[in-house]
């Protein structure tokens, strides 16, 4: 049998470890900045703010982490769709909208990340 | 004679009876499942979230307050309060998986799977503790 090579493998690790990253980071950061302060606890300062996100470290965490996000939740999206509203005959559309704003949210963690004075 | 005998050209396929688009309410486990699933539109939703956060921080003093007045807008507070019940759904089924995905030996003895749920929940706990300490003052 001709041994067929497709990017699988690579999706799924970045799924996993897209996976991790939502687990550990995102609830704090939800807790904090969805609800702690906008209900009241008082948030941290725009100098404060600038300092932690503009830390050469944080740029790479940050633009690291979201890519990873991304890839972890294109990849769920990807199979709910074909699973849950059975469209795996659509495969080529669906690959071509979650990658392509997998790529679109990547570009932008980039350029965001590199702007921050 | 003349009847030749005929042959179906292709495979006849098989019996696949049309299941419902709604098949996944039909049973309390794959309501989870699909729910588990869904937890990564919150995802993607919170790297937007993220995303805007770091634009504003980087537009400015006047921006940042924008966007911290645009968080407070109730819509933008239930959308994240329901974004994070799914992530922490997500969080804990993912950390109850782990003992499933890494099986891990020392001393010749396989590590028991509690062990290593426990293990992850603890890094749960250390990384928000970080993370909060980070945001909130611990910076200078």
């Amino acid at each position: 049998m001709a041994k067929r090579v497709t990017l699988e493998p690579l999706l799924w690790l970045l799924f996993s470890a897209g996976g991790v990253v939502a687990a550990l980071v995102i609830p704090v950061l939800l807790a904090l900045f969805g609800l702690a302060f906008p209900l009241g606890l008082s948030p941290p300062s725009h100098e404060h703010m600038l300092a932690v996100l503009g830390h050469p470290l944080s740029r790479v965490t940050i633009f690291v982490s979201c890519t990873l996000l991304l890839f972890h939740a294109a990849h769920r999206v990807r199979f709910t769709l074909y699973d849950a509203l059975q469209i795996k005959h659509m495969q080529e559309l669906v690959v071509l909208l979650v990658y392509g704003a997998v790529l679109v949210g990547t570009a932008a963690a980039a350029y965001l990340v590199l702007q921050l004075p | 004679m003349s009847e030749r005998p005929t042959y179906t050209p292709f495979h006849p396929g098989w019996y696949r009876p049309r299941i419902s688009t709604w098949w996944w309410l039909r049973r309390r486990s794959s309501l989870v499942f699909i729910l588990r699933e869904v937890s990564s539109i919150f995802v993607a939703w919170f790297v937007v979230f993220f995303l805007l956060l770091v634009a504003a921080v980087g537009r400015g003093e006047a921006a940042y307050q924008e966007f911290m007045g645009w968080a407070a807008t109730p819509g933008i507070v239930l959308v994240n309060l329901v974004s994070l019940l799914f992530v922490v759904f997500h969080a804990v089924t993912w950390f109850n998986l782990a003992p499933q995905a890494m099986v891990v030996h020392m001393r010749g003895k396989r590590v028991p799977g509690k062990l290593i749920a426990a293990s992850n929940y603890g890094l749960w706990v250390v990384t928000s503790l970080l993370v909060a300490w980070i945001v909130l003052a611990g910076w200078t």
